[in-house]
C-alpha cells in the first residue's frame, strides 16, 4: 500500500487523475501524519482540516463527473505563518501578530495554487518576523530536522523545511529575504527555488525587508518546484515589484537536460568560511556536470555586509512602533537586532543600496561567459537545535548571523537560485546553490533536474 | 538615540544592542569604503529584470 506522505507532488498529482488514489484519501494521510508528529517537528502551527476536506472532497467530485484535473489536483501543501490565509492572524512568526485581526483574504500564491487543485493544510512555524536562519521560536518552540530531530531546520522558514521533509505536506512555500528559502532546503535535505526578485508576488504576505524579500516553494523533488513555479507565476499590480509581463512556463524545459549549458563554480568568497561537507558537495556535483570554469563575483563579502545592514535597517524602520508599544513581547534576539537597526544612520543605507548596483551590474556580466554557477547553500550540515556558534575556518561564529553566508550576496541581486540536496559525508543533508541569470529559473530547474534524474542529487522524506 | 527615538531600551538591554550595533559598524566599511561616483544611484525599488546602467 502505498504512503502518499512520502510521494513528491507530481506522483500524487497523477494518482489522483488515474483513479489510483483520491484526493480525500492523500489530504486524511497527511492529517494523520501531521497528528502523529507534529508535536515533534514543530512545523505546523495552524491546521486548516476543514478548508483542506472541503477541497480535496471537491476534487474527487470533479473527478467523479469526468472532468479534467488540474495539474496540481489534490497535492497537499502549506504556507509558512507569514503567508495570508484567510481566517487565520497572519502572525509572522510573532506573538504580536497573533492578536491582529484574522486575515479576510488569501495570499494571492494560495489562491494560485488552490485554483491548480492544490490542497491547504495550514500554515507554517517560523522564526520571528523572518529574522532569523536557525528555525527557532521563542514563542512556538523550534522546528526540528526531521532527519535528525536534535537538529535545526534552518530558517526563517524552519516549519516549511520540517513539513516538507518530514511527510507532513508534498510543497511548502517559504519567504526568502538573505536564504531563509535555501537554508532549511540545504539542512533539511529538500530543493528550494528562491525565484528571481519580483517574479512572484509577495501581496498580502507580511515583509521583512521589502528591497529583498521573495517567495517560493520547497519540495521533494525538481518537477514539483516547477510546477508549483508555474501556478504561482504571473503579474500582480498588488505588488509593486511584481514583475508585469506574463512569464514562459518553465515545465517544459525542466527535462531538457543539459545540452547547451555552460555550468561554472564560485570560487573566492564561496570557497572560504565553510565546511569540507559545504565545498565537497559543490564538487561532487561540478564534476558529475563537467563544470570546471571558475566564476569570480568581485567583492561578494561586500555584497553580504551590504545585506546585512539593509536588513538591519529595513526591519528596524518596519517595526520601529512594535518595538517602541511592545518590546517585552520580542523573542530578545531579534528584538535586539531590530533596536540597532532602529538606531543606524541613513547613510549607511543608501550607500548600501548604490552598492547594491554595482554589484549588480559586475555579477550580470558573468552570465555572458556561463548560463549558470554553483555554489554552497549553507557552510555546513544542520547544527543542533540550541547549538549557538559553530567553527568555520578556525574561527568561532555564531550560528545564526552565519548559515546565510553563501546565500545572502546572491539574494542581494535578487537571481534565481535553485537548491539541490546531497547527502554529506556526515550522513546529514547538505545543499549546493544553482544560480541562473534574472528569469533564467528555467535554466536553474533544468540543471537540477539533471542531477537528480542522475541520481546525484535526492530529497526523501527524513523519519529522524 | 534610543531616547531621540523614544525607543524603550532598557538597561539590560543596552550591551546586546550595543554588540549588534558594533557588528553593524563593523561591517558598514566594507561598502562604505567602497569607491562610487557621487552620481552612483541607489535602488529605491530594485528590478532584477532591467538594471540600471
Amino acid at each position: 500500500m502505498t504512503d502518499w506522505t512520502r510521494q513528491p507532488a507530481h506522483a500524487i498529482a497523477q494518482a489522483i487523475r488515474s483513479g489510483a488514489t483520491s484526493a480525500s484519501a492523500v489530504t486524511e494521510a497527511h492529517l494523520a501524519a501531521i497528528a502523529a508528529r507534529n508535536a515533534d517537528l514543530g512545523a505546523y502551527t495552524d491546521i486548516t482540516a476543514a478548508r483542506a476536506r472541503a477541497k480535496a472532497a471537491a476534487i474527487d467530485a470533479s473527478r467523479a463527473r469526468g472532468e479534467a484535473l488540474p495539474a496540481l489536483a489534490g497535492v497537499p501543501f502549506a504556507v509558512k505563518n507569514l503567508f495570508d490565509v484567510a481566517g487565520l492572524a497572519t502572525r509572522a512568526g510573532s506573538k504580536i501578530n497573533r492578536n491582529h485581526p484574522p486575515a479576510t483574504a488569501d495570499s494571492p500564491l494560495i489562491t494560485k495554487l488552490e485554483a491548480a487543485g492544490a490542497v491547504l493544510l495550514g500554515a507554517l512555524n517560523m522564526g520571528e518576523y523572518a529574522y532569523d536562519f536557525t528555525g527557532r521560536n521563542a514563542h512556538d518552540g523550534p522546528s526540528r530536522n526531521p532527519h535528525d530531530r536534535a537538529r535545526m531546520t534552518g530558517g526563517s522558514s524552519g516549519g516549511s523545511g520540517a513539513a516538507a521533509a518530514g511527510g507532513l505536506a508534498a510543497i511548502t512555500l517559504g519567504s526568502d529575504t538573505n536564504g531563509s528559502i535555501r537554508v532549511p532546503a540545504s539542512l533539511c535535505g529538500l530543493f528550494g527555488l528562491k525565484p528571481t526578485y519580483g517574479s512572484l508576488s509577495r501581496a498580502r504576505s507580511f515583509p521583512f525587508v521589502a528591497s529583498l524579500d521573495h517567495l517560493g516553494p520547497l519540495a521533494r523533488s525538481v518537477l514539483d518546484l516547477a510546477l508549483a513555479f508555474d501556478a504561482m507565476s504571473g503579474p500582480d499590480a498588488d505588488d509593486p515589484v511584481c514583475r508585469k509581463d506574463q512569464p514562459t512556463p518553465v515545465l517544459p524545459q525542466v527535462a531538457k537536460g543539459l545540452s547547451g549549458l555552460r555550468v561554472g563554480v564560485a570560487d573566492g568568497y564561496f570557497r572560504r568560511m565553510g565546511t569540507p561537507e559545504a565545498f565537497e558537495a559543490v564538487d561532487r556535483v561540478a564534476r558529475h556536470l563537467g563544470a570546471t570554469r571558475p566564476v569570480t563575483l568581485a567583492e561578494a563579502h561586500r555584497a553580504r555586509a551590504a545585506a546585512f545592514i539593509i536588513t538591519m535597517i529595513e526591519g528596524g524602520a518596519l517595526h520601529i512602533d512594535r518595538l517602541r508599544t511592545n518590546a517585552g513581547d520580542f523573542d530578545l534576539e531579534v528584538r535586539d537586532r531590530l533596536f540597532a537597526g532602529a538606531m543606524l544612520p541613513g547613510q549607511l543605507y543608501v550607500q548600501a543600496q548604490k552598492f547594491r548596483r554595482w554589484f549588480q551590474r559586475e555579477t550580470l556580466k558573468l552570465f555572458e561567459d556561463v548560463d549558470a554557477f554553483l555554489a554552497p547553500a549553507t557552510p555546513s550540515t544542520a547544527p543542533l537545535v540550541d547549538q549557538v556558534t559553530f567553527n568555520l575556518d578556525g574561527q568561532e561564529l555564531p550560528v545564526r548571523a552565519n548559515l546565510g553566508i553563501f546565500t545572502q550576496p546572491i539574494s542581494f541581486i535578487g537571481l534565481p537560485v535553485v537548491a539541490v540536496p546531497l547527502r554529506a559525508t556526515n550522513g546529514l543533508p547538505i545543499g549546493v546553490q544553482v544560480i541562473a541569470a534574472p528569469g533564467r529559473e528555467d535554466v536553474a530547474l533544468r540543471i537540477a533536474a539533471s542531477l537528480e534524474a542522475d541520481g546525484i542529487t535526492h530529497s526523501s522524506v527524513g523519519r529522524g | 538615540m534610543a531616547k531621540a527615538l523614544n525607543l524603550p531600551l532598557e538597561q539590560a538591554n543596552r550591551d546586546e544592542v550595543a554588540k549588534n550595533l558594533a557588528l553593524a559598524f563593523r561591517l558598514a566599511p566594507l561598502f562604505l569604503e567602497f569607491p562610487l561616483h557621487d552620481e552612483a544611484e541607489p535602488a529605491p525599488v530594485f528590478d532584477a529584470f532591467e538594471p540600471q546602467p
